[in-house]
């Protein structure tokens, strides 16, 4: 067995409810290490039990966690002088998602808590606020800076009244004092985490959302503590003593509303792993000592016999070695029509039986499981950048200091101009303080941060949903730009399998369709070549018997020829007639048409006489005109590539309906024929499957490869299809599309936003509208710029197939 | 104002420098907590690079960490080790950010 450095490490409970940590342990090099290293360990504090294996080169420690942590179990290691590594926690896509979902229910769930609490005590400190500025020389009327406050003012005030005039009796003072009361509670408690995030970010020269939340909290705070505590102190400077309690408690319970709701959209945004999560059966049911028996998915081995019953969810990828049966793939691969799968064929994990019942030999599992490979495919794709994103990383990283920067210019350019119309000194503070506030608050760089990432995470997603895996931000983008889609012909556009299509006899041979149908597929039966392949099948499904062939012989580029009872038969084209002295001028115009078709005919000659004629093709899959119809609707340029000669090419390229065919290319030349079309200038795809046109679909701007068994992942393709149909590249290019277009509506919106209510808040319409924005008016604003934008990108999850 | 853009742009940020062990790998602990901690990180270009990010906070901000060029996006749990493993190719710097690109950080490989 290899001495692997084991890395990979789960935390199960020990048996004493404490924690099991394997840490990979270097330089032992015999039992004595083993057994020192051992003895430590066992003696160290906290640990439960301490086992060391030299061959395996790691430590298996059961520990109390509140004793200990794996940090100081590897530095006790360490101390005895041998090398140990905190493990890594390495997870599976599925842990990873379900340790962030429980992150972010427990952030949703305290921020809801937070934001419920403190919008009734938002109330409560408004209603109480109100006697206050009533209380305010003129009734407050003049002078209450914020217009929103201004305007619930007058219209709750004769209400209020008539309900509760006693609150009007209180000393203002009173009342003062305990808003102030009321209002450090909720900073403390339900705003605490701004201003922590807020300070830690500030000791990292950085700063945030939450610094601008802070700062313009505390700077409302502040100036009404000093009114407060006192009140003289303005007065006699000619500035009514007003506060603005009621507003922090308001921005903050608004803001945190605003979060709980983007913490609900951005859960939403991993449906589709979560989905794919749960198509993973927990058991299987396998045939071990001639028993079937049920095993955890874990204790499924290469080349158990997996055994699967109507209506059940296969646990592993395999190959069918007994029964049929139709099984329902679209989970994985979007086809929605039940797959017919024999004895042979492929089956993939996760996908559903249908009516029959089948077994199956294991063949890939774990993390090289079709289903990992999506799940792998999927989070690498969310991980990527698209390219566009760049322009907001670059705004965002000045984006906070500019704008505290902006607020103190506004502060500033208001104090002066007030001062210089003649503003009484303390209205003039009054008034530039609250816009100053109301840039601070209203500025919001999370709608920016978000634009780009929820989009790339909504449509991938959905890709997996369809079966399309777009492997990141850069290759959706580059499909959005697309302008030529080349189209490899065998197994893209066709079937990629030759199959008959035409059988004709002579006029003046004797025997039947079958009798000769017999004859070709006994001599063919012995040959290699995959036209021949065609016709035995062929034979097979038309139920005709094979017979024996003596003396046969395969005439390389002509045909092949034989002895079939008794009968000297010969199968190939002109030049294998011409041989044998065959005349075929009878079928000669048969022959023609067929190639004209873009078929390959083959004469049959028997003892000498022509009997007939017999041709193959690669037929058309049926799916592929209506997509290639599609893709030239949505202004692509389809180009069609392909080895064969230009008559069968034509052919072929006429029925599938694409634009140009470009025929007689070698493997190697497809290569050149793609960067021919990059030169001039065009932003091109290549579709193929990703075996013999690899190097093409990597030279391509994207190159897509249709996934054919089990292997997803083609190295070399931006877009692995599930499917097998061209249908999916349609899809794929209309996601991508639809997905450039939500985050560029994006972007445009977290810009548009800032750009309008930035200025706005600072003021810039007062002099010609008299137009002002409250700070808390500015804070709902904030709290619903972000949500609108993870909102948005949730609706590509309504995205339609075409 | 001046101060502001001074303190957020040019102020020097904490750094430190990772050297190479017996096998080569550079091992350097980033404290994840409103920021990063050192933020700039010098290592040998072309040797393996073992980040481990140490979390310790609940802010939702610093959740997720990505490299983009290395086209790398993490889940990094609360109060957790995570473990990060690359290796710069080249000379450079190669910018790390937190999921929505507030949090700044980059490793300088020379």
């Amino acid at each position: 067995m290899a001495t692997t450095n084991i890395v990979h490490t789960e935390m199960p409970r020990a048996p004493s409810g404490g924690r099991k940590v394997v840490i990979p342990v270097t330089g032992m090099t015999c039992a004595a290490c083993e057994a020192r290293i051992q003895r430590t360990l066992s003696k160290s504090p906290g640990v439960v039990d301490a086992s060391v294996n030299l061959m395996m080169g790691n430590a298996t420690v059961s520990f109390d966690p509140a004793a200990t942590s794996p940090e100081t179990l590897v530095d006790t290691i360490r101390a005895t002088g041998y090398g140990a590594e905190v493990p890594t926690q390495e997870r599976t896509a599925f842990e990873e998602q379900e340790a962030r979902d429980r992150a972010q229910e427990d952030e949703f769930l305290e921020l809801r808590r937070k934001a419920i609490a403190s919008g009734v005590v938002g109330v409560i400190a408004m209603i109480v606020s109100m006697p206050l500025m009533a209380a305010a020389p003129h009734g407050g009327q003049g002078t209450v800076a914020d217009p929103f406050m201004r305007w619930v003012m007058t219209s709750l005030t004769p209400p209020l009244r008539a309900v509760v005039p006693w609150l009007y009796a209180i000393p203002t003072p009173l009342l003062s004092y305990g808003l102030l009361v009321l209002t450090l509670a909720t900073m403390a408690w339900a705003g605490r985490r701004f201003y922590v995030r807020a300070w830690m970010s500030f000791r990292h020269h950085s700063a945030d959302m939450n610094t601008l939340i802070a700062v313009g909290t505390s700077a409302a705070f502040i100036y009404s503590l000093i009114v407060t505590l006192a009140p003289r102190f303005f007065i006699t400077h000619g500035v009514e003593p007003d506060v603005y309690y009621e507003a922090v408690v308001i921005i903050i319970a608004l803001i945190l509303t605003g979060n709980a709701f983007e913490a609900r959209a951005k859960r939403q945004t991993a449906t589709a792993l979560r989905a794919l999560a749960r198509l993973q059966p927990k058991t299987a049911r396998v045939v071990r000592d001639d028993r079937e028996l049920d095993v955890g998915i874990d204790e499924v081995r290469h080349d158990d016999v997996v055994v699967v019953r109507p209506g059940e969810r296969l646990p592993v990828d395999g190959e069918i070695i007994a029964g049929r049966s139709a099984v329902d793939e679209s989970m994985l691969t979007g086809e929605s029509i039940p797959v017919e799968k024999h004895v042979g064929d492929r089956v993939i994990g996760a996908t559903i039986n249908g009516t029959g019942s089948f077994r199956y030999r294991a063949t890939t599992l774990g993390a090289d499981s079709v289903l990992a490979q999506i799940v792998k495919l999927m989070r690498d794709a969310q991980g990527s950048r698209a390219p566009i994103q760049k322009l907001a990383d670059r705004v965002s990283s000045v984006f906070v200091p500019v704008v505290i920067s902006i607020a103190v210019a506004t502060f500033v350019v208001w104090f002066v101009a007030l001062h210089a119309s003649g503003a009484v000194g303390g209205a003039a503070v009054v008034r530039a303080f609250s816009a100053a506030v109301a840039v601070l608050i209203i500025a919001c760089p999370c709608a920016m941060g978000l634009a780009v990432p929820t989009a790339v995470m909504v449509s991938s997603g959905k890709g997996a949903e369809l079966g399309i895996l777009i492997k990141g931000g850069e290759a959706l983008q580059r499909a959005g730009d697309l302008t030529t889609v080349v189209l490899d012909k065998t197994g893209t556009v066709t079937e990629g399998r030759p199959t008959v299509t035409d059988v004709i006899r002579s006029g003046d041979d004797a025997r039947s369709r079958e009798e000769l149908l017999s004859l070709v597929a006994s001599i063919e039966h012995s040959s290699e070549h995959p036209l021949a392949d065609a016709i035995v099948r062929y034979a097979g499904e038309q139920r005709v018997a094979l017979s024996t062939v003596e003396g046969f012989q395969s005439v390389t580029g002509r045909g092949a020829t034989g002895v079939v009872e008794g009968h000297a038969v010969a199968v190939g084209n002109t030049a294998l007639m011409a041989d044998y002295v065959v005349d075929v001028t009878s079928l000669a115009t048969d022959a023609a048409r067929l190639s004209a078709e873009g078929k390959t005919p083959m004469y049959v000659a028997v003892d000498g006489q022509l009997a007939g004629l017999i041709a193959v093709a690669d037929p058309i899959k049926p799916t592929s005109r209506a997509a290639i119809a599609q893709l030239r609707a949505m202004g692509l340029d389809v180009i069609m590539l392909t080895g064969d000669n230009q008559r069968t090419a034509d052919a072929v390229g006429r029925e599938a309906g694409v634009d140009r065919v470009v025929a007689g290319v070698l493997p190697e030349a497809k290569v050149a024929e793609i960067a021919r079309l990059q030169e001039q200038g065009e932003v091109v795809a290549m579709v193929g499957d990703g075996i013999n046109d690899g190097a093409a679909i990597a030279r391509s701007d994207l190159g897509v490869a249709i996934a054919s068994g089990t292997d997803v992942a083609v190295e070399a393709a931006d877009v692995a299809l599930m499917r097998g149909d061209l249908g999916g590249v349609v899809q794929a290019i209309e996601l991508s599309r639809r997905t450039m277009r939500t985050m560029k509506q994006n972007l445009f919106w977290a810009f548009v936003y800032n750009v309008v209510g930035i200025p706005v808040a600072a003021g810039v319409l007062y002099p010609f509208f008299g137009i002002l924005l409250s700070p808390i008016l500015a804070s709902a604003a904030m709290a619903f710029s972000s949500v609108s934008v993870v909102s948005n990108s949730l609706r590509l999850r309504r995205f339609r197939a075409v | 104002m001046l101060w502001v853009n001074w303190y957020f742009f040019f102020a020097e940020r904490t750094a430190a420098t990772a050297s190479p062990d017996a096998t080569g790998r550079q091992d350097v602990t980033v404290i994840v907590r409103g920021g990063y901690d050192p933020s700039t990180i010098r290592v040998k270009a072309g040797r393996p690079l073992r980040l481990v990010f140490d979390r310790q906070e609940t802010s939702g901000c610093s959740e997720e960490i990505v490299f983009p060029d290395f086209n790398l996006r993490k889940f990094l749990p609360s109060n957790q080790r995570t473990i990060i493993e690359l290796t710069p190719p080249t000379a450079g710097t190669y910018e790390f950010t937190c999921g929505m690109s507030m949090l700044h950080g980059r490793v300088i490989a020379e």
